[in-house]
């Protein structure tokens, strides 16, 4: 039985052939530059490194360096890059119009204006200067923002800001009460 | 998270993940942590791996119970009743009593001693009902919950009820402290007018000089006054038996008292045990008080401000925690000062800092906060003589919450509507009405990486494939403008423990996609050229917004770190950077866009939330944790009254009375130089009110509060009540099944269940899985998330299942009065009926984030919820509800689930 | 002899493992069943979503390991017990629900590498087991080979596709992507003789808190039998290897060849003989 055991065991280290791609083998990283960045999903607040080559992003991992997540990542956060090169990812500007049953193109420029009067029209329309005992009030109930909690702080201060401060918008809203 | 701004000061996490690794037990409730925060979730098995005690409260067993020493299922919405059951033994225990650790923890730290007024009557006497109620209104009035005091001296005029601010405290109160704002307490001590004179100023801040302090409370240290904070505790939990309590929530009677026992003996000088929450708390018509019960406990148990202890919010998004601190909310503004409201009395800025303003804690500094915010925001337009442009920000009078939108829209008062990454025809509750408003605006911007149901929702939903709508039908505009994304584009998140952390720029976005900064600015740059010669109050207003950030890159987009310098506050002469909120002052010669984040760009080209050094004990250099770079809140606690550590096991700051300082692994969350014996003089103000062991430096008295004389709409206590729609009634109070208080939206579209309605007997409650992120347009649309959990699904438990004759896989139709969704049946022992009052109640799980667009679709759970909220925070009630199930489909065989 | 019975004889814990060989631990006791290291891996072998659908058993939508899937968490439901009561005081680290990261086990002996006739599969400098998808041809020799049905065959290019234990990252002295992700440390990677430590004081360490059951799987005496001398990617397991669908005493399938190939010939020279004696009686 020992010569069949060290037949056996002796045919599984012949060594196979190494091939060109195997002996080139390394990991696509190598060289890569790299951003330090935070996980976008859940509020744990993953570090995470982002490697890029040529302007494209290559891989997303974690951070070893974070006192959290130490180099870990969730399922969400390890599918981070796929959250940014899904095939779903829309990455043109579409725009409805009224009765419409399709998605029309639009340049960014064409829509930002539209949007900047459609703003304006509507809280002309329904701006209050002061409550009805004569208070000022100074705001308008016509236009309402939903989301921030998946933005970033100086986005949320710009929201508030603009919105609030700015437009008298006070129906200003994200997913901290969902 | 007023629950724990109303008794503790903050509404942010007390605690870090991290120092979750040193708890001795960790209770898990109102959170599915393994699933949902998995990453935070290595902390609790460190702890576990270390011999700690894991305890799941829940009422499914999920992966968090399979690693759990004891699992607790207890019937959703009955949180309340389990937390009471436990704090009644506790206070009744041997131990509690007999370990002098727990009297001065409490009476040192907390209001147990405080005397309260005797027109105050509790639940116990008015059969669920506290003092002061108007059912008219179905609000309280507070006065009744006030403290007894010494009688004023002639200095002390009465102030502005506490009560009539219930903004503030309603969405927590919060913020920064800090250092000693004097720096000084040996010339606080023996100069107190000279003090005053340098801390606040004598002629450039008129608005400091209106609050005279309250008259020192009554107090009675021996804790027997029958009217005295801790016996009023003591009595009305005294109800909530072990087993009234098992006859609510389904919780064993023997498992309740394991539980209290545990996390007694995890809790003392050498040992503290803590506690984990997340939305399945908050989610409920009384999860604030569910909330603030847990902050009792802990107050109770000594386990605040603590390394291992406290409580630790769990939240769920990027940066919720941010997006409070620096409010996209109605009722707040940044750094948790209240939206002026017509209702509060907040016509000018006078009244609104009378109105707000405390005069003993860090509250005192209210002017100095809003003054130089709104020097931020409108910029050489404000000056003192025009009280710095007050009356050009707008006023609110009312609810404008996410919940109170959803009929404005409906109803068309509200015509237009910004969508910056939320889903709300997913994600909102009655989701079928919000497909409804979306579908009475006049127009829609959607901002998102993907088509999610709410941009797609005219020509996609439930009802346009059952032919109720057709897109010919709809005049809602819509634009879609596809979002960059974190590596796209830069700037900071604050994370479930308060700590700010930025994300660099890796790739410019693809196409058209633009960060939030760049549409902002531009469009907000196109509006002030619109206004530019509007001279009408609407003109004024955005024409006075400073709207000047430096731009970059390809596509201009605004300069973050300038808007982080903003933020952060500078001295308005010559732009340099505060550094921290100390500098701020009420005159106008500093700008804070949020003072609570005074620090983290502490001077140019610094900026705190971009520190990669992590390897010091509590991470300091890892980030900047609000306030002030503290990582563990209250941790003055972490000492005894003297300034020792309670312990070696347990030290976290101490007082070195050789240096004449708090020192530790963290930062003080307390002046940096008061002495643990200092004695504030009579008439003090702001932070020199608090003597030096008192950790809570937010609340006007330093000291948690067990009993909560303003700020809670619900009552200084938590009580129990059934969630609005549920299988049974009151037991603790049959008179008073629901909450008093809770706001209702009452409206044929949004039609609620009565208690024990034989149509809808089953308790549902809703959730996420750890595969999918919220509304799932996150995960929905990523391959590798949707694969691994590719398809809605209700779960029910085998029991009920056969009685139903429903197989696993089978479809299922689950429905309320608000609307239908179909699913998977996925049957589990994982679920499972409780006996409640004496009978089988069967209870159904349902993630929520299914909707119709991207890869993994399924039935929207939001179509069975009602709007439904808790009165402090506004939050609707999803995590309990009623409903009925039957096996079958609404679509159609071979069709897409609805 | 069962699995825990095992632990008391003297070769518990030892591994035909050769020095230096890189490895993974998987310690089921701690995994949260999160699927982290399933989208890591895709992450980094850019590999494809597939099977997608609702199975409909416990949380488990991916079903198993395969071409596309090298990594792949297994949920098996013990909640209640035969009366249908749920407890409440459970035994820590997974009892009731058990989790479990599955994996190429690059063992020591391979199964696979032996019966690819191309010589598509190597073993690696780092002692792993690796697939050539240059040289491999889809001939599928190696998959039943393999006692653990690891290697698959890829409906889109036709070859046979599996875990490289992240060679291209070892050979930057990179941590494989699984490990790396795995946010409770359930996955540990490091040289085999290491982990084959640490697991032995692990198991340790758990019978001492109460969860006697545990064991590892894939050390010589339990998983690492039949010629296969030891798990190079092994784990620590609370229940009999059949629960979560391993063979309790996987072999090689070449071990049998030779036996089978001597009895038949034995079978051959009989029957020969036999026809032999029969003809010269007639």
């Amino acid at each position: 039985m020992r010569v069949v055991q060290l037949l056996k065991t002796h045919a599984g280290r012949v060594p196979n052939p190494v091939s060109e791609a195997t002996r080139q083998a390394h990991a696509r990283i190598r060289g890569a530059d790299v951003a330090v960045s935070v996980c976008p999903y859940c509020a744990v607040g993953c570090s995470q490194l982002i490697y890029t080559k040529d302007g494209r992003i290559i891989d997303i991992e974690g951070n070893y360096e974070s006192p959290i997540n130490g180099g870990t990542l969730c399922p969400k956060g390890a599918a981070t890059f796929g959250l940014l090169t899904s095939p779903l990812r829309e990455t043109r500007v579409k725009y409805r119009a009224p009765y419409s049953d399709h998605w029309e193109e639009r340049s960014l420029d064409w829509v930002m204006e539209r949007i900047a009067q459609l703003v304006k029209q509507t809280r002309d329309a329904t701006y209050e200067e002061t409550d009805e005992h004569g208070v000022p009030v100074n705001r308008t109930l016509g236009i309402g923002h939903l989301g921030g909690a998946t933005l970033d702080n100086e986005e949320n201060y710009l929201i508030k800001k603009l919105w609030t401060a700015g437009l008298g918008i006070v129906a200003v809203e994200n997913q901290a009460r969902i | 998270m007023p629950g724990l701004g109303a008794r503790l000061g903050r509404g942010g996490a007390t605690t870090t993940q991290q120092s979750l690794a040193d708890s001795d037990c960790i209770v898990i409730m109102g959170s599915n942590m393994a699933e949902n925060h998995p990453v935070g979730f290595r902390f609790v098995l460190k702890a576990k791996t270390r011999g700690a005690t894991i305890i799941h409260v829940d009422p499914r067993f999920s992966r968090t119970s399979a690693l759990a020493d004891i699992h607790v299922p207890l019937r959703p919405g009955t949180d309340l009743a389990v937390l009471g059951g436990i704090i009644n033994y506790v206070l009744n225990s041997e131990r509690w009593n007999s370990d002098p650790f727990f009297k001065e923890y409490v009476t040192h730290y907390t209001n147990a001693p405080l005397i309260v007024g005797e027109e105050f009557k509790d639940t116990e006497e008015l059969e669920g009902l506290f003092s002061g109620y108007d059912p008219g209104r179905r609000r309280y009035n507070t006065d009744s919950w006030q403290f007894a005091s010494q009688p004023a001296t002639s200095a002390q005029r009465q102030q502005p009820q506490a009560g009539s601010e219930p903004e503030r405290h309603a969405t927590g109160q919060t913020g920064e402290e800090g250092q000693a704002v004097t720096g000084n307490y040996g010339s606080a001590l023996s100069h107190q007018a000279e003090e005053a004179e340098q801390d606040h100023g004598q002629t450039a801040e008129p608005y400091s000089a209106q609050v005279v302090p309250h008259a020192p409370p009554l107090v009675d240290m021996t804790l027997q006054h029958p009217r005295c904070v801790f016996q009023i505790v003591k009595r009305h939990f005294a109800r909530y038996t072990p087993e009234l309590v098992e006859q609510i929530s389904g919780v064993p009677r023997d498992l309740l008292i394991t539980v209290a026992e545990t996390l007694l003996q995890n809790s003392g000088r050498d040992r503290t045990s803590a506690f984990c929450y997340a939305v399945a708390w908050t989610q409920h018509t009384i999860g604030t008080q569910i909330i603030s019960c847990c902050a009792l406990l802990q107050l109770l148990l000594g386990n605040i401000g603590r390394p291992g202890g406290g409580i630790l919010a769990l939240r769920g998004h990027a940066t919720i925690q941010g997006s409070t601190d620096i409010p996209t909310l109605y009722n707040l503004l940044p750094g948790y000062l209240p939206m002026p409201s017509t209702q509060a009395g907040h016509r000018s800025l006078r009244e609104y800092l009378a109105a707000e303003q405390s005069p003993t804690g860090m509250w005192f500094n209210m002017p100095r906060f809003m003054v130089s915010l709104l020097k931020a925001w409108y910029g050489d337009a404000a000056t003192p003589e025009n009280d710095f442009a007050y009356d050009l920000l707008p006023k609110i009078s009312g609810d404008y919450s996410f919940e109170a939108m959803i009929p404005m829209m409906a109803d068309g008062v509200m015509k237009g509507l910004f969508c910056l990454g939320q889903n709300p025809a997913v994600g909102g509750q009655n989701a079928v009405l919000v497909r409804k408003a979306l579908a009475n605006l006049d127009w829609l911007v959607v901002r998102d990486a993907y088509e999610i149901e709410t941009a797609a929702f005219w020509y996609d939903s439930p009802e346009v494939r059952r032919g109720e709508l057709r897109p010919e039908q709809i005049k809602t505009e819509v634009f879609f403008l596809p979002a960059a994304l974190p590596g796209e584009k830069e700037g900071s998140f604050t994370n479930t423990q308060r700590l700010v952390q930025w994300h660099d720029k890796a790739v410019e976005p693809p196409g058209d996609c633009r960060s939030e900064p760049w549409f902002l600015y531009h469009l907000g740059k196109r509006l002030k050229e619109l206004y530019q010669d509007d001279d009408t109050p609407k003109g004024r207003q955005i024409r006075a917004l400073t709207w000047d950030y430096p731009t970059k890159g390809r596509y201009d987009e605004p300069d973050l770190e300038a808007v982080l310098e903003e933020i952060n506050g500078f001295t308005v002469a010559d732009g340099k950077p505060v550094k921290s909120f100390r500098e701020l002052a009420d005159d106008g010669s500093t700008a804070c866009g949020c003072w609570i984040y005074s620090g983290i760009m502490p001077e140019k080209g610094y900026n705190r939330a971009r520190n990669r050094k992590g390897d010091d004990k509590a991470a300091l250099d890892w980030g900047f944790s609000w306030p002030n770079n503290v990582r563990i809140l209250y941790n003055r606690a972490s000492a005894d009254p003297q300034g020792r550590p309670w312990s070696e096991r347990k030290r976290w700051i101490w007082w070195d009375a050789e240096q004449g300082r708090w020192t530790g692994y963290d930062v003080p969350d307390f002046p940096a130089n008061k002495p643990p014996d200092y004695r504030p003089p009579e008439g003090a103000r702001g932070l020199d009110a608090h003597a030096g062991d008192k950790p809570f430096v937010m609340l006007p008295d330093g000291r948690g509060r067990l009993f909560v004389p303003s700020g809670l709409l619900d009552g200084p206590l938590p009580t129990h009540y059934e969630p609005w729609e549920s299988p049974v009634g009151n037991l603790l109070y049959p008179k008073t099944p629901r909450s008093p208080v809770a706001p209702l939206f009452e409206r044929p579209d949004n039609p609620y269940h009565e208690i024990g309605d034989p149509r809808f007997p089953y308790v549902i409650t809703t959730y996420r899985l750890t595969e999918h992120h919220t509304a799932g347009g996150m995960s929905r649309t990523v391959p590798w998330l949707a694969e691994l959990q590719p398809e809605g699904f209700v779960e029910i438990s085998p029991e009920l299942a056969a009685e139903l004759g429903i197989a696993n896989g089978d479809w299922v139709v689950v429905s309320t009065l608000r609307g239908e969704a179909e699913a998977r049946a996925l049957v589990s022992d994982r679920i499972q009926p409780l006996v409640i009052h004496g009978r089988k109640v069967h209870q159904i799980g349902m993630p929520w984030h299914f909707g119709y667009k991207g890869y993994a679709q399924g039935g929207i759970a939001n179509n069975l919820s009602a709007l439904i909220e808790d009165p402090n925070s506004r939050i609707h009630e999803a995590k309990s509800f009623t409903c009925n199930l039957r096996k079958g489909r609404i679509a159609r065989e071979g069709e897409r689930p609805l | 002899m069962s699995a825990r019975e095992s632990q008391g004889n003297g070769r518990a814990g030892t591994t035909g493992a050769r020095p230096g060989a890189l490895g993974f631990l998987t310690d089921t006791t701690l995994c949260i069943g999160c699927k982290a290291c399933e989208v890591a891996c895709k992450q980094w072998n850019q590999l494809p979503m597939d099977d997608f659908g609702f199975t409909g058993y416990s949380y488990d939508n991916t079903g198993d390991l395969g071409a596309t899937t090298w990594r792949h968490v297994a949920f098996i439901e013990r909640v209640s017990d035969r009366e249908g009561r749920r407890p409440t005081r459970l035994k820590a680290f997974q009892s009731n629900w058990l989790m479990m990261s599955d994996v190429c086990k690059h063992c020591v002996y391979a199964g696979c590498l032996e019966a690819c006739p191309t010589g598509a599969i190597i073993r690696t400098e780092f002692d792993t087991v690796v697939i050539q998808q240059d040289i491999c041809n889809g001939c599928g020799y190696c998959v039943p080979a393999c006692p653990f049905g690891v290697p698959a065959l890829s409906l889109t290019d036709g070859k046979a596709h599996k875990c490289t234990l992240c060679y291209d990252r070892l050979k930057d002295g990179l941590e494989p992507a699984c490990a790396k992700a795995c946010p409770t440390d359930s996955i540990q990677f490091g040289p085999v003789e290491q982990l084959m430590e640490r697991a032995k004081r692990r198991v340790a360490d758990l019978h001492t808190q109460g969860v006697t059951e545990a064991y590892i799987y894939g050390d010589r005496e339990v998983g690492g039998t039949g010629g296969i001398e030891g798990l190079n990617a092994f784990f620590i397991l609370t229940a009999p290897p059949e629960v979560y669908n391993l063979p309790a005493q996987p072999e090689l399938p070449q071990r049998k060849v030779l036996p089978a190939f001597l009895s038949t010939a034995a079978a051959a020279l009989g029957l020969g003989l036999a026809a032999l004696l029969s003809l010269r009686r007639r």
